[in-house]
Protein backbone atom coordinates (compact mmCIF):
# COMPACT_ATOMS: atom_id res chain seq x y z
CA UNK A 1 0.00 0.00 0.00
CA UNK A 2 1.46 3.33 -0.99
CA UNK A 3 1.19 5.81 1.88
CA UNK A 4 2.45 8.84 -0.11
CA UNK A 5 0.02 8.29 -2.97
CA UNK A 6 -2.87 7.63 -0.61
CA UNK A 7 -2.17 10.84 1.32
CA UNK A 8 -1.88 12.74 -1.97
CA UNK A 9 -5.21 11.28 -3.03
CA UNK A 10 -6.83 12.37 0.22
CA UNK A 11 -5.39 15.84 -0.30
CA UNK A 12 -6.97 16.05 -3.70
CA UNK A 13 -10.38 16.28 -2.02
CA UNK A 14 -9.40 19.49 -0.24
CA UNK A 15 -6.42 21.07 1.47
CA UNK A 16 -6.03 19.44 4.88
CA UNK A 17 -4.08 19.41 8.10
CA UNK A 18 -1.85 16.51 8.93
CA UNK A 19 -4.16 15.26 11.65
CA UNK A 20 -7.17 15.26 9.27
CA UNK A 21 -5.18 13.17 6.84
CA UNK A 22 -4.14 10.76 9.54
CA UNK A 23 -7.71 10.43 10.78
CA UNK A 24 -9.07 9.66 7.30
CA UNK A 25 -6.19 7.38 6.45
CA UNK A 26 -6.76 5.37 9.62
CA UNK A 27 -10.52 5.26 9.05
CA UNK A 28 -10.40 4.07 5.45
CA UNK A 29 -7.02 2.49 4.84
CA UNK A 30 -5.45 1.75 8.23
CA UNK A 31 -7.01 -1.69 8.62
CA UNK A 32 -6.54 -1.46 12.38
CA UNK A 33 -2.93 -0.34 11.94
CA UNK A 34 -2.91 3.43 12.48
CA UNK A 35 -0.37 5.52 10.64
CA UNK A 36 2.10 7.05 13.15
CA UNK A 37 2.04 10.85 13.22
CA UNK A 38 5.75 10.87 12.59
CA UNK A 39 5.24 9.00 9.31
CA UNK A 40 2.43 11.34 8.28
CA UNK A 41 4.64 14.40 8.70
CA UNK A 42 7.77 12.89 7.22
CA UNK A 43 5.77 11.74 4.20
CA UNK A 44 4.20 15.18 3.82
CA UNK A 45 7.53 16.96 4.01
CA UNK A 46 8.97 14.63 1.38
CA UNK A 47 5.97 15.37 -0.83
CA UNK A 48 6.57 19.09 -0.24
CA UNK A 49 10.27 18.75 -1.07
CA UNK A 50 9.32 17.00 -4.33
CA UNK A 51 6.86 19.75 -5.23
CA UNK A 52 3.78 17.56 -4.98
CA UNK A 53 2.24 19.56 -2.13
CA UNK A 54 2.74 23.07 -0.84
CA UNK A 55 2.39 24.11 2.76
CA UNK A 56 0.37 27.11 3.86
CA UNK A 57 0.45 28.46 7.40
CA UNK A 58 -3.12 29.23 8.20
CA UNK A 59 -2.97 29.75 11.93
CA UNK A 60 -0.51 31.82 13.87
CA UNK A 61 2.00 30.00 16.00
CA UNK A 62 4.20 27.09 15.18
CA UNK A 63 4.08 23.32 15.19
CA UNK A 64 3.07 20.89 12.48
CA UNK A 65 -0.67 21.07 13.22
CA UNK A 66 -0.79 24.70 12.16
CA UNK A 67 0.11 23.75 8.64
CA UNK A 68 -2.30 23.03 5.86
CA UNK A 69 -1.18 20.98 2.90
CA UNK A 70 -2.35 21.76 -0.62
CA UNK A 71 -1.81 19.43 -3.56
CA UNK A 72 0.02 20.87 -6.58
CA UNK A 73 -0.58 20.11 -10.26
CA UNK A 74 2.38 17.77 -10.15
CA UNK A 75 0.87 15.93 -7.20
CA UNK A 76 -2.55 15.76 -8.86
CA UNK A 77 -1.01 14.37 -12.03
CA UNK A 78 0.68 11.67 -10.02
CA UNK A 79 -2.60 10.68 -8.35
CA UNK A 80 -4.30 10.64 -11.74
CA UNK A 81 -1.62 8.36 -13.18
CA UNK A 82 -1.69 6.05 -10.23
CA UNK A 83 -5.47 5.67 -10.40
CA UNK A 84 -5.62 5.19 -14.15
CA UNK A 85 -2.80 2.69 -14.57
CA UNK A 86 -3.62 -0.88 -13.67
CA UNK A 87 -1.51 -2.38 -10.93
CA UNK A 88 0.92 -5.07 -12.03
CA UNK A 89 -1.16 -8.21 -11.75
CA UNK A 90 0.69 -10.02 -9.02
CA UNK A 91 -0.98 -11.83 -6.14
CA UNK A 92 -1.79 -10.06 -2.87
CA UNK A 93 -2.65 -6.63 -4.17
CA UNK A 94 -6.04 -6.40 -2.58
CA UNK A 95 -5.01 -3.48 -0.37
CA UNK A 96 -3.72 -1.39 -3.28
CA UNK A 97 -6.79 -2.11 -5.36
CA UNK A 98 -8.96 -1.29 -2.39
CA UNK A 99 -7.20 2.03 -1.81
CA UNK A 100 -7.56 2.97 -5.46
CA UNK A 101 -11.26 2.17 -5.58
CA UNK A 102 -12.06 4.07 -2.38
CA UNK A 103 -10.05 7.10 -3.45
CA UNK A 104 -11.58 7.06 -6.91
CA UNK A 105 -15.04 7.17 -5.34
CA UNK A 106 -14.02 9.91 -2.91
CA UNK A 107 -12.71 11.97 -5.81
CA UNK A 108 -15.72 11.23 -8.01
CA UNK A 109 -13.59 9.47 -10.59
CA UNK A 110 -14.82 6.57 -12.76
CA UNK A 111 -14.03 3.71 -10.36
CA UNK A 112 -15.82 1.23 -12.64
CA UNK A 113 -13.45 2.07 -15.50
CA UNK A 114 -10.44 1.53 -13.26
CA UNK A 115 -11.84 -1.82 -12.26
CA UNK A 116 -12.40 -2.74 -15.92
CA UNK A 117 -8.84 -1.76 -16.79
CA UNK A 118 -7.56 -3.78 -13.87
CA UNK A 119 -9.70 -6.75 -14.88
CA UNK A 120 -8.21 -6.83 -18.36
CA UNK A 121 -4.68 -6.50 -16.98
CA UNK A 122 -5.39 -9.43 -14.67
CA UNK A 123 -6.86 -11.52 -17.47
CA UNK A 124 -3.91 -10.74 -19.69
CA UNK A 125 -1.55 -12.02 -16.98
CA UNK A 126 -3.77 -15.07 -16.51
CA UNK A 127 -3.50 -15.82 -20.23
CA UNK A 128 0.30 -15.64 -19.99
CA UNK A 129 0.32 -17.99 -17.01
CA UNK A 130 -2.07 -20.37 -18.78
CA UNK A 131 0.25 -20.39 -21.78
CA UNK A 132 3.18 -21.26 -19.49
CA UNK A 133 1.10 -23.95 -17.85
CA UNK A 134 0.10 -25.53 -21.15
CA UNK A 135 3.60 -25.53 -22.58
CA UNK A 136 5.66 -26.29 -19.51
CA UNK A 137 6.57 -29.02 -17.08
CA UNK A 138 4.45 -30.10 -14.14
CA UNK A 139 6.47 -27.81 -11.87
CA UNK A 140 5.84 -24.86 -14.18
CA UNK A 141 2.18 -25.78 -14.24
CA UNK A 142 1.91 -25.91 -10.47
CA UNK A 143 3.65 -22.56 -10.05
CA UNK A 144 1.48 -21.02 -12.74
CA UNK A 145 -1.60 -22.44 -11.05
CA UNK A 146 -0.62 -20.83 -7.78
CA UNK A 147 -0.51 -17.46 -9.48
CA UNK A 148 -3.71 -18.15 -11.40
CA UNK A 149 -5.75 -18.98 -8.31
CA UNK A 150 -4.58 -15.84 -6.54
CA UNK A 151 -5.31 -13.66 -9.54
CA UNK A 152 -8.70 -15.31 -9.78
CA UNK A 153 -9.38 -14.36 -6.16
CA UNK A 154 -8.50 -10.74 -6.98
CA UNK A 155 -10.80 -10.88 -9.97
CA UNK A 156 -13.69 -12.14 -7.88
CA UNK A 157 -13.08 -9.31 -5.51
CA UNK A 158 -13.08 -6.90 -8.48
CA UNK A 159 -16.44 -8.35 -9.61
CA UNK A 160 -17.99 -8.05 -6.17
CA UNK A 161 -16.68 -4.54 -5.69
CA UNK A 162 -17.89 -3.52 -9.13
CA UNK A 163 -21.36 -4.74 -8.23
CA UNK A 164 -21.33 -2.74 -4.98
CA UNK A 165 -19.81 0.54 -6.14
CA UNK A 166 -22.99 2.52 -5.52
CA UNK A 167 -23.22 1.39 -1.91
CA UNK A 168 -19.49 1.92 -1.38
CA UNK A 169 -19.71 5.44 -2.83
CA UNK A 170 -22.33 6.30 -0.20
CA UNK A 171 -20.14 4.85 2.54
CA UNK A 172 -17.03 6.86 1.66
CA UNK A 173 -18.68 10.15 0.64
CA UNK A 174 -20.86 11.18 3.52
CA UNK B 1 -6.83 -11.22 -39.64
CA UNK B 2 -10.22 -11.36 -41.27
CA UNK B 3 -13.50 -11.18 -39.46
CA UNK B 4 -15.46 -14.41 -39.73
CA UNK B 5 -18.48 -13.65 -37.60
CA UNK B 6 -19.97 -10.42 -36.42
CA UNK B 7 -22.93 -8.88 -34.60
CA UNK B 8 -23.79 -5.26 -35.31
CA UNK B 9 -25.98 -3.46 -32.84
CA UNK B 10 -28.02 -6.58 -32.13
CA UNK B 11 -31.12 -6.18 -30.01
CA UNK B 12 -33.20 -9.05 -28.73
CA UNK B 13 -36.03 -9.32 -26.23
CA UNK B 14 -37.74 -12.37 -24.75
CA UNK B 15 -41.27 -10.98 -24.80
CA UNK B 16 -40.87 -7.82 -22.75
CA UNK B 17 -37.51 -8.79 -21.21
CA UNK B 18 -34.69 -7.16 -23.14
CA UNK B 19 -31.69 -9.48 -23.32
CA UNK B 20 -29.51 -7.68 -25.91
CA UNK B 21 -29.54 -3.89 -26.18
CA UNK B 22 -27.28 -3.09 -29.08
CA UNK B 23 -24.57 -5.72 -28.82
CA UNK B 24 -21.69 -5.46 -31.31
CA UNK B 25 -18.78 -7.81 -31.66
CA UNK B 26 -16.45 -9.03 -34.41
CA UNK B 27 -14.51 -12.27 -34.19
CA UNK B 28 -11.48 -13.03 -36.34
CA UNK B 29 -11.02 -16.29 -38.18
CA UNK B 30 -9.10 -18.73 -36.01
CA UNK B 31 -9.58 -16.61 -32.90
CA UNK B 32 -10.57 -18.09 -29.55
CA UNK B 33 -12.80 -15.54 -27.87
CA UNK B 34 -14.19 -15.68 -24.34
CA UNK B 35 -17.48 -13.94 -23.62
CA UNK B 36 -17.70 -13.10 -19.93
CA UNK B 37 -20.16 -11.20 -17.78
CA UNK B 38 -22.59 -11.49 -14.92
CA UNK B 39 -25.48 -13.94 -14.89
CA UNK B 40 -28.39 -12.68 -16.93
CA UNK B 41 -26.29 -10.13 -18.83
CA UNK B 42 -27.11 -11.71 -22.21
CA UNK B 43 -24.10 -13.94 -22.95
CA UNK B 44 -26.11 -16.98 -24.05
CA UNK B 45 -28.52 -14.84 -26.02
CA UNK B 46 -25.60 -13.22 -27.86
CA UNK B 47 -24.12 -16.64 -28.59
CA UNK B 48 -27.45 -17.91 -29.91
CA UNK B 49 -27.86 -14.87 -32.15
CA UNK B 50 -24.31 -15.26 -33.53
CA UNK B 51 -25.00 -18.95 -34.17
CA UNK B 52 -28.23 -18.28 -36.03
CA UNK B 53 -30.31 -20.06 -33.41
CA UNK B 54 -32.08 -16.85 -32.46
CA UNK B 55 -32.78 -13.97 -34.84
CA UNK B 56 -32.25 -10.49 -33.35
CA UNK B 57 -35.19 -8.08 -33.35
CA UNK B 58 -32.93 -5.47 -34.93
CA UNK B 59 -29.30 -5.18 -35.93
CA UNK B 60 -27.31 -7.54 -38.12
CA UNK B 61 -25.49 -10.84 -37.83
CA UNK B 62 -22.87 -11.59 -40.47
CA UNK B 63 -21.03 -14.81 -41.17
CA UNK B 64 -18.27 -14.58 -43.78
CA UNK B 65 -19.76 -11.24 -44.77
CA UNK B 66 -23.22 -12.72 -45.41
CA UNK B 67 -26.28 -11.61 -43.46
CA UNK B 68 -27.51 -14.45 -41.26
CA UNK B 69 -30.40 -12.59 -39.65
CA UNK B 70 -32.21 -12.21 -42.98
CA UNK B 71 -31.87 -15.90 -43.93
CA UNK B 72 -34.85 -18.24 -43.86
CA UNK B 73 -35.00 -20.82 -41.08
CA UNK B 74 -33.98 -23.68 -43.44
CA UNK B 75 -30.99 -21.63 -44.63
CA UNK B 76 -29.89 -20.91 -41.07
CA UNK B 77 -30.41 -24.51 -40.15
CA UNK B 78 -28.10 -25.73 -42.91
CA UNK B 79 -25.56 -23.06 -41.99
CA UNK B 80 -25.54 -24.37 -38.43
CA UNK B 81 -25.23 -27.95 -39.62
CA UNK B 82 -22.51 -27.37 -42.21
CA UNK B 83 -20.36 -24.63 -40.70
CA UNK B 84 -20.93 -24.54 -36.96
CA UNK B 85 -20.27 -26.86 -34.05
CA UNK B 86 -21.79 -26.64 -30.57
CA UNK B 87 -20.90 -27.63 -27.02
CA UNK B 88 -23.14 -26.80 -24.09
CA UNK B 89 -22.82 -26.95 -20.33
CA UNK B 90 -24.43 -30.35 -20.07
CA UNK B 91 -23.11 -32.41 -22.97
CA UNK B 92 -26.62 -33.17 -24.16
CA UNK B 93 -25.61 -36.49 -25.61
CA UNK B 94 -28.39 -38.63 -27.02
CA UNK B 95 -28.84 -41.29 -24.32
CA UNK B 96 -30.01 -44.01 -26.70
CA UNK B 97 -26.86 -43.78 -28.84
CA UNK B 98 -23.35 -45.00 -28.04
CA UNK B 99 -20.63 -42.45 -27.44
CA UNK B 100 -19.22 -43.11 -30.92
CA UNK B 101 -22.62 -42.65 -32.56
CA UNK B 102 -23.07 -39.42 -30.65
CA UNK B 103 -19.78 -38.11 -32.00
CA UNK B 104 -20.67 -39.24 -35.52
CA UNK B 105 -24.08 -37.56 -35.38
CA UNK B 106 -23.21 -34.25 -37.09
CA UNK B 107 -21.58 -36.19 -39.93
CA UNK B 108 -24.56 -38.53 -40.30
CA UNK B 109 -26.90 -35.52 -40.36
CA UNK B 110 -24.95 -33.91 -43.16
CA UNK B 111 -25.12 -37.09 -45.24
CA UNK B 112 -21.75 -38.78 -44.61
CA UNK B 113 -22.06 -42.59 -44.94
CA UNK B 114 -22.34 -44.42 -41.63
CA UNK B 115 -19.11 -46.43 -41.79
CA UNK B 116 -17.10 -43.39 -42.73
CA UNK B 117 -18.80 -41.20 -40.11
CA UNK B 118 -18.04 -43.76 -37.40
CA UNK B 119 -14.45 -44.11 -38.55
CA UNK B 120 -13.95 -40.35 -38.22
CA UNK B 121 -15.72 -40.40 -34.87
CA UNK B 122 -13.46 -43.17 -33.52
CA UNK B 123 -10.35 -41.15 -34.30
CA UNK B 124 -11.44 -38.62 -31.68
CA UNK B 125 -11.56 -41.10 -28.82
CA UNK B 126 -7.83 -41.64 -28.60
CA UNK B 127 -7.14 -38.00 -29.16
CA UNK B 128 -9.30 -37.00 -26.22
CA UNK B 129 -8.09 -39.77 -23.92
CA UNK B 130 -11.31 -41.72 -24.26
CA UNK B 131 -10.04 -45.02 -25.69
CA UNK B 132 -12.35 -47.86 -24.83
CA UNK B 133 -15.36 -45.62 -24.22
CA UNK B 134 -16.66 -45.82 -27.80
CA UNK B 135 -19.52 -48.22 -27.07
CA UNK B 136 -20.68 -46.69 -23.80
CA UNK B 137 -23.95 -44.82 -23.50
CA UNK B 138 -24.01 -41.37 -21.92
CA UNK B 139 -25.31 -42.79 -18.62
CA UNK B 140 -22.11 -44.83 -18.34
CA UNK B 141 -19.75 -41.87 -18.67
CA UNK B 142 -18.49 -39.48 -15.98
CA UNK B 143 -19.27 -35.80 -16.40
CA UNK B 144 -15.79 -35.07 -17.71
CA UNK B 145 -15.88 -37.99 -20.16
CA UNK B 146 -19.34 -37.01 -21.40
CA UNK B 147 -18.13 -33.45 -21.92
CA UNK B 148 -15.14 -34.65 -23.94
CA UNK B 149 -17.50 -36.75 -26.08
CA UNK B 150 -19.62 -33.63 -26.57
CA UNK B 151 -16.48 -31.73 -27.56
CA UNK B 152 -15.59 -34.40 -30.12
CA UNK B 153 -19.12 -34.14 -31.50
CA UNK B 154 -18.77 -30.37 -31.73
CA UNK B 155 -15.52 -30.61 -33.67
CA UNK B 156 -15.88 -33.81 -35.74
CA UNK B 157 -17.29 -32.08 -38.81
CA UNK B 158 -14.41 -29.56 -38.71
CA UNK B 159 -16.72 -26.58 -38.30
CA UNK B 160 -15.55 -23.07 -39.11
CA UNK B 161 -16.90 -21.84 -35.78
CA UNK B 162 -17.35 -23.74 -32.53
CA UNK B 163 -19.90 -22.22 -30.13
CA UNK B 164 -19.38 -23.29 -26.55
CA UNK B 165 -21.70 -22.13 -23.75
CA UNK B 166 -20.17 -22.85 -20.32
CA UNK B 167 -18.64 -26.08 -21.66
CA UNK B 168 -16.87 -26.67 -18.35
CA UNK B 169 -19.60 -25.27 -16.12
CA UNK B 170 -20.63 -28.64 -14.73
CA UNK B 171 -17.09 -29.95 -14.15
CA UNK B 172 -14.65 -29.61 -11.26
CA UNK B 173 -11.72 -27.26 -11.92
CA UNK B 174 -9.12 -29.84 -12.88
CA UNK B 175 -11.47 -31.72 -15.24
CA UNK B 176 -12.75 -28.43 -16.60
CA UNK B 177 -9.25 -27.29 -17.44
CA UNK B 178 -8.42 -30.61 -19.10
CA UNK B 179 -11.47 -30.19 -21.34
CA UNK B 180 -10.45 -26.60 -22.14
CA UNK B 181 -6.91 -27.68 -22.90
CA UNK B 182 -8.21 -30.27 -25.38
CA UNK B 183 -10.68 -27.82 -26.85
CA UNK B 184 -8.00 -25.20 -27.49
CA UNK B 185 -5.49 -27.68 -28.93
CA UNK B 186 -8.05 -29.24 -31.27
CA UNK B 187 -9.43 -25.89 -32.38
CA UNK B 188 -5.94 -24.53 -33.11
CA UNK B 189 -5.04 -27.66 -35.04
CA UNK B 190 -7.97 -27.39 -37.39
CA UNK B 191 -8.10 -23.58 -37.40
CA UNK B 192 -11.55 -23.49 -35.87
CA UNK B 193 -12.78 -20.17 -34.50
CA UNK B 194 -14.11 -20.62 -30.97
CA UNK B 195 -16.68 -18.47 -29.22
CA UNK B 196 -16.73 -19.50 -25.60
CA UNK B 197 -19.15 -18.27 -22.95
CA UNK B 198 -17.79 -18.57 -19.44
CA UNK B 199 -17.96 -16.67 -16.19
CA UNK B 200 -14.77 -18.30 -14.92
CA UNK B 201 -11.60 -16.30 -15.39
CA UNK B 202 -9.38 -19.37 -15.35
CA UNK B 203 -11.37 -20.81 -18.25
CA UNK B 204 -11.41 -17.48 -20.12
CA UNK B 205 -7.61 -17.42 -19.76
CA UNK B 206 -7.41 -20.19 -22.38
CA UNK B 207 -8.82 -17.77 -24.95
CA UNK B 208 -6.92 -15.21 -27.02
CA UNK B 209 -9.13 -12.35 -25.89
CA UNK B 210 -12.09 -11.68 -23.67
CA UNK B 211 -15.08 -9.37 -23.90
CA UNK B 212 -17.49 -8.46 -21.12
CA UNK B 213 -21.23 -8.45 -21.64
CA UNK B 214 -23.14 -6.12 -19.32
CA UNK B 215 -26.83 -5.34 -19.58
CA UNK B 216 -27.02 -6.71 -23.10
CA UNK B 217 -24.05 -4.75 -24.43
CA UNK B 218 -20.48 -5.77 -25.17
CA UNK B 219 -17.56 -3.95 -23.54
CA UNK B 220 -14.30 -4.80 -25.19
CA UNK B 221 -11.27 -3.80 -23.15
CA UNK B 222 -10.01 -1.09 -25.47
CA UNK B 223 -7.99 1.06 -23.16
CA UNK B 224 -5.38 -1.45 -22.18
CA UNK B 225 -2.49 0.25 -20.43
CA UNK B 226 0.55 -1.82 -19.68
N1 LIG C 1 -36.18 -18.35 -22.69
C1 LIG C 1 -36.24 -17.19 -22.05
N2 LIG C 1 -37.42 -16.62 -21.75
C2 LIG C 1 -37.50 -15.43 -21.14
N3 LIG C 1 -36.43 -14.72 -20.73
C3 LIG C 1 -35.22 -15.23 -20.98
C4 LIG C 1 -35.07 -16.50 -21.64
N4 LIG C 1 -33.75 -16.75 -21.75
C5 LIG C 1 -33.11 -15.70 -21.18
N5 LIG C 1 -34.00 -14.80 -20.71
C6 LIG C 1 -33.66 -13.50 -20.08
O1 LIG C 1 -32.79 -12.79 -20.93
C7 LIG C 1 -31.76 -12.16 -20.20
C8 LIG C 1 -30.41 -12.64 -20.72
O2 LIG C 1 -30.32 -14.05 -20.51
P1 LIG C 1 -29.08 -14.92 -20.95
O3 LIG C 1 -29.50 -16.34 -20.80
O4 LIG C 1 -28.59 -14.48 -22.28
O5 LIG C 1 -28.02 -14.53 -19.82
P2 LIG C 1 -26.57 -15.15 -19.53
O6 LIG C 1 -25.62 -14.00 -19.53
O7 LIG C 1 -26.30 -16.28 -20.42
O8 LIG C 1 -26.76 -15.65 -18.01
P3 LIG C 1 -26.13 -16.95 -17.28
O9 LIG C 1 -24.71 -16.60 -16.93
O10 LIG C 1 -26.96 -17.05 -16.03
O11 LIG C 1 -26.26 -18.12 -18.19
C9 LIG C 1 -32.01 -12.48 -18.74
O12 LIG C 1 -32.72 -11.40 -18.18
C10 LIG C 1 -32.88 -13.71 -18.80
O13 LIG C 1 -33.74 -13.75 -17.68
MG1 LIG D 1 -26.07 -18.38 -20.16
Amino acid sequence: MSVPLTLLGLLEREPSHGYDLKRDYDAFFGRGKPLPFGQVYSTLSRLARDGKVVISDVAPGSGPDRKRYIITDLGATEVEQWLTQPVDPEPHLQTVLFAKVVLALMLDRPADEYLDTQRSAHLRRMRELTEIKRGGSLVDALLADHGLYHLEADLRWIEMTGARLDALRKAVRP
Amino acid sequence: MSVVIEARDAEFAFGRTPALRGASIAVDAGEILAIMGPSGSGKSTLLHCLAGILVPDSGEILFDGVRVDTMSEPERSSLRRDRFGFVFQFGQLVPELTAAENVALPLLLSGVRRTQALRRAYAWFERLGLDGMEQRRSGELSGGQAQRVALARGLVAEPQVLFADEPTGALDSLTGEQVMDLLVSAAREQGTTVILVTHEARIAAYADREVMVRDGRVNAPDRIAS
